[in-house]
């Protein structure tokens, strides 16, 4: 009996068992569910990633056609899910920082303002919003038939808002190479005055000058290539709008609500960040004659950002996931092409642990970046 | 930048300059402060007003659809004639008293289980053996002379309270196993825990919902067949068991080493440490947050509408789509639900800071 008293013997019984518990259960699935598939009459396997799709995506950012494959529709869909969760963490985390910050004013009236804006966005279901924005944009807009034209060449109705685009005839990868150069230059230029200013203490004006290193290989270019563009206006038609680029209501109602969702979870995350703060720093600040502003950006920010990247990084994991709601008010992003492919292939088991595995590595993607950066701006200690 | 400099400055507040008494100063101490104050202000009267506009001034009280199209304003009769569609969904016309009586009974027993001082061990055996039972009898029938109502007519807010709460009181002994497995020894133990939670944080709901309503029916041995509903809330369970085995785990962290050490001198086996000793200590300290993960999983409850089960939001948008009000009411239906919505988290986010600062009171 003693054997069975010794911790080792124990640890290693019950993982054996656990082992061998996931092992039963795992087989016990897969053979009822090729059982069940076989009787259905479902091929089992990734085949049919390389059929044809033949259906249509409403939103595509790459080329394609129903003729494509089921592959490609699918990730046409991961661009979509990564488009407006991108979009809405750049806007969301632009409104939510000022939203977090106006929430610590002293002046009562802006402080409560914003907490009513948070409170009411974290109180009700996002994906009742979503279709709340919906329903607003197809009912405030009016019929395409009646589009209004606030500008020449741009439409606004309940089926989007549709405008002028560019494309270029000619000279196009002239003008692609020198924006590239102009970025490179303008940063270069500023980086090199700023290490002359601290160095030397030369005054120069920093930003003018970056701006004409930033406008000379565009201004080059443009007189010695042959640079000719096409304008696409758009047309109003019967039943919708045709040509152009056209932001469609699915994608603006979508992108709308989730900006609101991130916008109050940054705000309460800065907020909270900025709270933290000891008051000790305010004051060794003011003491130092720092008017309030320049506290805030040089002392209390950077201290405030160690505490807010762990959960801003949750925010983001979390709206990334949000998007998935697409499917409610029709936005073609992975899950909503996936129903397409299981509806139209069957193949529910290889769809949905495609768009699951897309959604697990993408998420710890984005949890490595940002701990990566949380990692730049955490305390150095030595 | 600039913005926030702007907004930083509108704050600055130095009472001892201020040429307004001390309480005025706060609004209008600083010129940059004014502006915020008058511009807040203005901004808050055009809402109201036109808030009012459209609840009363243009609203329609009495009438038919026909009058709510016409008017500019809110459609009241809307929702006085679709109220009871939106709150229990299909549940039998001259039933629906018993949807109504379970509500009532159970948000009258989470009225009384959140007095902190009531908490006991026979409030809990209460849950299981009479409030439970009793929510039921009333919902399914079958027993004492009510008729048996199939849960596929179930929907509305019971059903919603019923997704949220069962998946969270199921969710939660689950996260308790899944957190000790992640903080256990053995590695094989800790390995299934930290991927189970993992894997169901790494995704999205809606992609779990659909594993339970596509997926799951195939792993099923011929003939047998489970409930929409409850495949529905199983998968709730575990989402929500992965998420507070996060919490959870936080809370055993807090749990000084010392604690485990000085049960083992005692001769406690791991069981007998873990839920004589750490468990209640943990526990207590997650309190606040599992309240505050609660309000999300009830508003997480929502995306059953995605895979057709009648959740309150749903109800309200089949009301939406009946032939005689389509397209009529819609805002309006969508305001009403999410004040619904709004109330009852709100009241669960005033109950979670209420918790937080009796425990700072009570335990620090």
């Amino acid at each position: 009996m003693s054997f069975f008293y010794d911790t080792r013997i124990r640890a290693l019984f019950y993982q054996s068992v656990a082992i061998v518990a996931v092992l039963l259960i795992a087989s016990i699935m897969f053979s009822t569910a090729s059982d069940n598939l076989a009787k259905q009459g479902i091929a089992t396997g990734f085949d049919f990633l390389w059929r044809q799709a033949g259906f249509v995506i409403s939103e595509t950012s790459i080329a394609y056609g129903p003729t494509d494959t089921v592959g490609r529709a699918i990730f046409v869909g991961i661009i979509n899910t990564v488009k407006v969760s991108l979009l809405a963490a750049i806007f969301g985390t632009i409104v939510g920082l000022l939203v977090g910050i106006g929430r610590l004013s002293h002046n009562p009236v802006l402080s409560r303002l914003m907490l009513t804006y948070v409170e009411l966005l974290r109180n009700v279901p996002l994906l009742l919003y979503l279709f709340l924005w919906y329903a607003l944009i197809i009912s405030v807009f009016p019929p395409v038939k009646q589009a209004i034209q606030f500008f020449p060449g741009f439409f606004l109705s309940n089926s989007g808002l549709a405008m002028p685009s560019v494309a270029f005839e000619s000279g196009f990868e002239p003008l692609a190479v020198a924006s590239v150069t102009s970025i490179v230059a303008a940063i270069a230029t500023r980086i090199f005055l700023l290490r002359r200013h601290r160095e030397t203490g030369q005054e120069r004006p920093i930003l003018l000058l970056s701006l004409v290193a930033f406008a000379l290989p565009l201004i080059a270019v443009a007189l010695v290539s042959n640079i000719t563009i096409v304008w696409d206006i758009p047309m109003v038609g019967k039943f919708r709008l045709a040509g152009g680029y056209q932001i469609r209501p699915e994608f603006v109602a979508l992108l709308f609500g989730l900006t609101l969702s991130v916008s109050a979870a940054v705000a309460e995350t800065v907020r909270a960040g900025i709270q933290a703060v000891g008051k000790g720093q305010w004051e060794a600040a003011t003491a130092l004659g720092l008017p309030r502003s320049r506290t805030m950006r040089l002392i209390i920010l950077p201290q405030a950002l160690r505490l807010i990247i762990p959960p801003l990084t949750n925010t983001y994991l979390t709206v990334f996931k949000n998007s998935s709601l697409a499917i409610a008010v029709g936005y073609p992003d992975l899950v909503m092409v996936s129903n397409t492919v299981m509806n139209q292939t069957g193949q529910a088991i290889e769809t949905i642990a495609i768009f699951m595995g897309v959604y697990l590595s993408l998420s710890i993607l984005i949890a490595l970046l940002m701990n990566w950066y949380n990692a730049r701006v955490a305390l150095k200690e030595r | 930048m600039a913005d926030i400099d702007a907004l930083a400055t509108g704050s600055q507040l130095n009472p001892a300059e201020s040429r307004f008494p001390h309480k005025l100063s706060a609004y209008f101490g600083t010129p940059g402060n004014a502006l915020i104050t008058i511009a807040s202000l203005v901004a808050i009267a055009a809402l109201i007003k036109l808030a009012f506009a459209w609840l009363v001034l243009n609203a329609v009280f009495a009438g038919t659809p026909a009058d709510c199209k016409l008017a500019s304003g809110a459609c009241w009769p809307f929702l006085r004639e679709k109220l009871r569609f939106i709150l229990f969904g299909f549940y039998p016309f001259d039933q629906q008293w018993r949807p109504f009586m379970a509500v009532l009974l159970f948000l009258v027993s989470c009225g009384i289980s959140m007095v902190p001082r009531l908490w006991s061990r026979s409030l809990l055996m209460a849950w299981f053996l009479l409030v439970l039972p009793a929510l039921y009898i009333v919902m399914a029938g079958g027993f004492f002379g009510l008729t048996p109502v199939p849960t596929a007519q179930w929907g509305g807010l019971p059903l919603s309270f019923m997704l949220s709460f069962i998946g969270l009181s199921t969710g939660l002994p689950l996260g308790i196993a899944l957190a000790l497995a992640r903080a256990s020894s053995l590695p094989v133990i800790r390995i299934l825990g930290v991927s189970i939670i993992e894997m169901v944080r790494g995704v999205p709901l809606i992609s779990i919902l659909f594993m339970a309503t596509v997926m799951l029916p195939l792993f099923m041995p011929d003939g047998m067949t489970i409930d929409k509903l409850l495949r529905a809330q199983l998968a709730i369970s575990i989402f929500a068991a992965a998420y507070i085995a996060e919490i959870v785990r936080g809370g055993l962290q807090s749990v000084p080493r010392g604690q485990i050490e000085a049960g083992q001198s005692l001769g406690l086996h791991y069981w007998q440490s873990m839920f004589m000793i750490v468990l209640p200590q943990a526990l207590r300290k997650v309190i606040p947050p599992l309240v505050a993960l609660f309000i999300g999983f009830f508003q997480d409850t929502t995306l059953v509408t995605i895979i057709g089960l009648l959740d309150f939001l749903d109800t309200m948008r089949s009301a939406l789509r009946s032939p005689e009000w389509q397209g009529i009411a819609v805002i309006e239906g969508y305001l009403f639900a999410a004040a619904v919505y709004f109330l009852f988290s709100a009241l669960m986010g005033i109950y979670s800071r209420f918790l937080e600062q009796h425990f700072r009171t009570t335990h620090e």
